[in-house]
């Protein structure tokens, strides 16, 4: 006779994140969560995308949010920034719910995020130095020689100043890898708490890749932004991740520290990692 | 003893009526729907942009980049339409008159279709084609490609960036444009009928003053202006919403020049009849 197999312990990263909402005091500035997530919901039209994802962003750190395609990762990103509104449930950032936030505040909240797009966004009309300028030009009245001083820092700091008459570059003229870094950069120049990530090496070469993931781990050391970098690259994952956790079936199923998320049992994280040749796959008895 | 029916419906007879009914009246009502939905995202569309232009920070260059592109940009074709459109229109309007013998009449004939119909239709088709669908095309792009969703996270409302400074740029620019085709198509129809058909030069020049008004001008250019803002709207419209990829721009693209053609078209019977009442023809 087969002994009924009995479910492990959930592992710490197997853990929810917190207790439900109501039962902790999320309205107050967290010294250790930046961004609180409970209980969110978003359909659209027929498909239920997210179901109750309950998620913390720890401050100054590189969150990672690993999950399959389609399964609502860019979306939940959305509205961490407030493109999104979601049907129910909590966003707090820096102990404020956004979320009944109205399009005055949003604006206002928005300058403490930077967003770094999947394809970097950089508007076509617009020359490098315009595109990386634009976030100052639009909120402050500042000279054109300030404005050129921090553009010209922030070409510096990502190792763009060397490449030949990159100001006055168009987007197309760039490379992938360039374009990125320019999409960072005018994500930076405003000095923002916290960076938005979208899939930031969909479509680089390794190389390119490490690169990459090199300048998150550095922006992240040297401006001490929080980091939420959307992926499903597990090698830069691990690679870059000080928090990993893992969105399937619209929910957050994994989350912790990288050593606690490899730890996991969870077999649809199991399959990613497996899949991804990180680690040995392991024999089915 | 109760009067009740002998004769009782089959069961289920009574929800088949009911629903063939209900499908009857959902077909009868879904063209409706469609035509006042379209209509309204439309007009919440033009509310919001027309917002934009009050609201601050008014942003001049944007609007100088836009009347540069629909205005500048489209003058080379608005010359080359015009100038052929007056000079076909004359010789149509020749070969007409000439049955009466009554050829002298031409300038007044193409000066008058010209600053009322042709000019304003023609020159409104024209920049539907050539601004209308680049508009449909660079909003669609923007879409697909995040930009207008970076726009957003710098706290820039996308509609006052993006679409105002198009709707504004063509209404202004559209009467000026109408302008053009007129002077280009009275040169045109001057030249055919001077020079090819040896019309009295006199004769032609002092009919065209006698029977056109300035108020056959004003009449030409605020349909313009009203097409102006009919074509961008729906150019906007489209572009601004589009889902999905490149060939979700192409037909957008399609979308809003035939939306944008129709418009005009059928703006433009409403609006020469409301003039016909309200500032009749000389007789």
């Amino acid at each position: 006779m087969t002994p009924t197999p009995v479910p492990p312990d959930p592992t710490p990263a197997e853990r929810p994140p917190a207790a439900p909402s109501g039962t902790e005091n999320l309205a107050r500035r967290d010294e250790r969560w930046q961004i609180r997530v409970r209980n969110l919901h978003k359909t659209f039209g027929p498909q239920h995308v997210l179901r109750g994802i309950d998620l913390d962003i720890e401050r100054g750190r590189t969150n990672i949010i690993i999950g399959g395609s389609g399964q609502g990762k860019s979306v939940l990103m959305k509205h961490l920034m407030g493109l999104l509104k979601p049907d129910e449930g909590e966003i707090w950032v820096d102990g404020e719910d956004v979320v009944p936030f109205d399009e005055r505040q949003m604006g206002k909240l928005r300058r403490k995020f930077g967003m770094v797009f999947q394809y970097a966004a950089l508007f076509d009309s617009m020359n490098v130095v315009e595109n990386i300028a634009f976030p100052l030009i639009e909120r402050y009245k500042l000279s054109r020689d300030e404005i050129m001083e921090r553009v010209r820092e922030l070409l510096q700091r990502l190792d763009l100043a060397n490449v030949a008459g990159i100001e006055q570059k168009f987007p197309p003229e760039l490379s992938g890898g360039q374009r990125k870094r320019v999409g960072l950069a005018r994500a930076l120049i405003d000095r923002p708490e916290i960076l938005l990530y979208d899939e930031p090496t969909t479509g680089l070469d390794p190389v390119a890749t490490k690169n990459v993931d090199d300048m998150i781990r550095r922006t992240a050391d040297d401006f001490g932004v929080t980091s939420v970098v959307i992926s499903h690259d597990m090698a830069s994952t691990f690679r870059i991740g000080d928090r990993i956790a893992m969105l399937a079936g619209g929910k957050i199923i994994v989350s912790g520290t990288a050593a606690e998320v490899l730890a996991s049992r969870r077999p649809e994280l199991r399959e990613f990692i497996e899949t991804s040749g990180l680690v040995p796959r392991e024999e089915k008895a | 003893m109760s009067a009740s029916s002998s004769v009782e419906d089959p069961p289920g007879q009574a929800e088949a009526g009911n629903a063939i009914a209900a499908a009857l009246l959902e077909a009868a009502v879904a063209p409706v729907r469609g035509v006042l939905r379209y209509v309204g995202v439309h007009a919440i569309m033009l509310g919001q942009a027309l917002l934009g232009v009050v609201r601050k920070p008014f942003r001049l260059r944007l609007y100088l980049e836009q009347a540069q592109f629909i205005g500048v940009g489209s003058l080379p074709i608005i010359c080359l339409v015009g100038f052929f459109s007056g000079a076909v229109s004359a010789q149509q309007a020749i070969a007409a008159l000439r049955i009466f013998n009554q050829e002298r009449f031409v300038g007044a004939t193409v000066g008058l279709s010209l600053a009322q119909e042709l000019a304003p239709v023609f020159c409104a088709l024209m920049i539907t084609a050539r601004a209308g669908s680049g508009m449909a095309t660079e909003l669609g792009s923007m879409r697909i490609t995040e930009q207008i969703d970076a726009l957003t996270t710098f706290a820039v409302d996308p509609i006052q960036y993006l679409v105002t400074p198009r709707i504004v740029a063509s209404i202004l620019m559209m009467p000026i444009m109408t302008m053009v085709f007129n002077i280009v198509g009275l040169c045109g129809a001057y030249l055919y009928s001077i020079y090819l058909e040896h019309i009295d030069l006199g004769q032609f020049i002092e009919q065209f003053t006698y029977w056109t008004d300035p108020k056959d001008y004003i009449i030409g250019a605020t349909k313009a202006a009203v097409f102006g803002l009919t074509l961008s709207v729906a150019a906007c419209y489209e572009g601004f919403n589009v889902r999905g990829g490149a060939k979700e721009v192409g037909l957008a693209t399609t979308q809003a020049v035939v939306a944008g053609s129709v418009s005009v078209l059928v703006s433009d019977y409403f609006l020469i009849d409301m003039f016909h009442i309200l500032w009749p023809t000389k007789s």
